[in-house]
């Protein structure tokens, strides 16, 4: 898009105006300092520093949108459990409901002492933690919070599923590192856990997050929520029978692939200790935690742009109130705020389930959590692929099992064989033009 | 700071840590460190398909090769767990063979990559010209079957040769999926014979 594609600014209109007006025309500082205006203010004169500015404001959103996350979701979830078991939970530290207890919490591990077993790999298992929350926060470029003309993203790629899919299998990396340099027998049993429950649950993971992709015709997060404007009857998860399915073995794998209770074999308290944590403390340890719940954080917002249709709320508010993009920079950002909103409470609605199915469900065995993959969510994942293929095929117009028609605007013909079919034997069909430019998502 | 081509940086940088990490494989003795090593030098080579507009090679690169580097790493630390096996010593007459065999295809390669004219780098203004185009549709396309990036082609007969690659993406699918039952197949249970007694953890 721009003529830097190292730009770490998002892509919007400015990054649109440098690639094509900024040095090309005229290769001097002045034109740059006309283009990189904010509502008619110079915001600054060097690109490059506007470039790290951006990528800054951008790290740290990310950074303080998991941490401050997994503060509230360790609060929400010792108050949660703590009313499953029909006690009160944390209610000291700030007030009633003892919402300051995770910072407590914090100022402990801080102070505690950074211990390092004497056999162990030094080098690894001091890396061990920041590998884990690095592939956490990275999930996070790509993911977006608001969709539009002008998405709310960090880096807005043409392959978004598919990267935080790939970036989010690579925490496992620093529980697998953080099991062997540990050595420990407890930490290398969690860690070996970990990984052949990972390895395994990608499969179904990526054949339930194939069903919207093809459903939208997109692998842009963007596309896809944006497909799923208007009423919640437009949500993909609402699409087809296959679909509503789809979504709760999603939901399922998604749990096991952050390593959640029931299948939380790798830090399992009654056998292993702590499994790959044991010999951590401290920072380092909570530094797990903090992976931890941003993924969880991190599968529930793609849960939620995929199939309970993201920045849209169950019913188009913003557009009744006349919040959108055409009416003005000012409502648009409300709008999108809103939208910000939306995504933020699905994800946590989304943690909370996964709470609540915690404290609700005992600990599966291995080879329990081994069958559940293998011989449940792997079929029925790729029955429900099929079946929504077929679907879709047979009623490429419906909506809302299949009650409703799509609405125009969000129903485009994404194929390339129905494109090709309306349109003539030219010179240029075989050219696909079109399907670039119409079918390329957005 | 203005005459500085950050692509440039960028490149010099991951490329820098990819190599460096690729070294470090090569001079580490632990088998797990060197696995990791290989997992930031892979990593550090998608940063390159990201810089240049790529999307869909890098997360692929990440997907299957770091994510792939993993297996490796697991395996690496269920098979040299006993102790003559974390540390590996090169002998020095495989030092020379490798050098012998690696030195040959890094000339070979950089000969060729020198020599072709049309990867010869542009200068400043015509690379700030280029616009990166998304990758994805043209690359699905063109496992079904189309080549969107060949549509100037003027003579039909040759257009028809440039139909894209369903043809290799099916014999490679075929494949795939002849390896995946086979190793389901070497790997099944043994019905017929009694397994013997699983041993208890703890009484390592």
């Amino acid at each position: 898009m721009s003529s830097c594609p190292v730009g770490a600014g998002s892509r919007d209109k400015r990054d649109d105006d440098i690639g094509s007006v900024g040095l090309k025309e005229e290769p001097q500082v002045a034109q740059f300092l006309l283009d990189f205006t904010i509502f008619g203010f110079d915001v600054c004169p060097w690109p490059w520093l506007a470039y790290t500015i951006a990528g800054f404001v951008h790290v740290v959103l990310i950074l303080n949108l998991v941490a401050v996350s997994a503060l509230v979701f360790i609060w929400l979830e010792r108050k949660i459990s703590g009313r499953i078991q029909d006690r009160l939970g944390p209610t000291r530290v700030g007030g009633k409901f003892g919402w300051l207890q995770t910072l407590a919490d914090g100022l402990k591990l801080l102070t505690k002492e950074d211990l390092r077993p004497e056999g162990s790999d030094g080098m690894l298992f001091r890396v061990a933690p920041y590998v884990s929350f690095c592939a956490s926060i990275a999930a996070f470029i790509a993911i977006p919070f608001a969709g539009g003309e002008y998405p709310w993203i960090a880096q807005h790629l043409n392959t978004g599923v598919f990267f935080v899919l790939a970036v989010m299998g690579l925490e496992v990396f620093g529980v697998i590192l953080a099991g062997y340099a540990s050595a420990s027998k407890w930490s290398l049993f969690g860690a070996m856990r970990e990984a052949a429950q990972v390895v395994t649950y990608e499969v179904p993971l990526g054949m339930c997050v194939v069903v919207p992709v093809l459903l939208s015709g997109s692998l842009d997060m963007v596309v896809i929520g944006d497909r799923q404007a208007g009423l919640f009857t437009n949500w993909l998860v609402f699409h087809d029978p296959f679909t509503f399915i789809t979504f709760w073995v999603y939901f399922t794998c998604a749990m096991a692939s952050v390593n959640r209770a029931p299948f939380d074999l790798a830090e399992a308290e009654s056998e292993l200790v702590a499994g790959f944590h044991t010999e951590y403390s401290g920072l380092r340890w909570s530094f797990f935690f903090m992976a931890e719940y941003g993924s969880m954080f991190a599968v529930s917002i793609l849960a939620s742009i995929l199939f309970l249709g993201g920045w849209h709320g169950p019913f188009p508010i913003t557009e009744w109130l006349g919040l959108t993009a055409e009416n003005g920079a000012v409502l648009g950002y409300l709008g999108q705020l809103l939208g910000l909103g939306n995504v933020l409470l699905k994800g946590t609605i989304g943690v909370c389930v996964m709470i609540w199915v915690r404290w609700t469900l005992p600990r599966l065995r291995i080879d329990q959590v081994m069958a559940v993959c293998l011989k449940y969510c792997t079929p029925i994942a790729a029955a429900m692929f099929l079946g929504a293929t077929f679907w879709h095929y047979s009623l490429p117009g419906k909506n809302f099992f299949g009650l409703l028609n799509k609405p125009a605007a969000t129903y485009e013909v994404s194929e390339g064989w129905q494109n090709q079919a309306s349109q003539p034997e030219t010179e240029e069909h075989l050219a696909i033009s079109t399907p670039l430019t119409k079918l390329g998502g957005q | 700071m203005q005459e500085i081509y950050w692509p440039s940086v960028f490149f010099l940088l991951f490329s820098g840590i990819s190599c460096a990490f690729a070294v470090g494989v090569l001079l580490s003795q632990n088998i797990v460190r060197m696995a990791f090593y290989l997992v930031l030098s892979l990593a550090a080579t998608s940063g390159l398909f990201f810089l240049a507009g790529a999307d869909f090679v890098g997360a692929m690169q990440l997907m299957i090769y770091v994510g792939g580097t993993l297996v490796l790493l697991i395996f690496g630390v269920m098979l040299t767990s006993q102790e003559r096996f974390i540390e590996m010593h090169t002998w020095a007459g495989d030092w020379v063979k490798a050098f012998l065999a690696g030195g040959a295809l890094l000339f070979i390669l950089v000969s060729a990559a020198f020599s072709v004219p049309a990867w010869q780098s542009m200068d400043r203004a015509e690379a700030e010209a280029v616009v990166a185009s998304k990758t994805v549709t043209p690359l699905g396309m063109g496992l079904l079957g189309v080549r969107v990036d060949k549509p100037e082609e003027p003579d039909a007969a040759r257009r028809d040769g440039m139909a894209g690659y369903l043809f290799q993406f099916e014999i490679v699918s075929v494949h795939l999926l002849v390896v995946l039952i086979g190793a389901a197949y070497l790997a099944r249970a043994k019905r017929k014979r009694d397994l013997p007694a699983v041993q208890s953890d703890g009484s390592q």
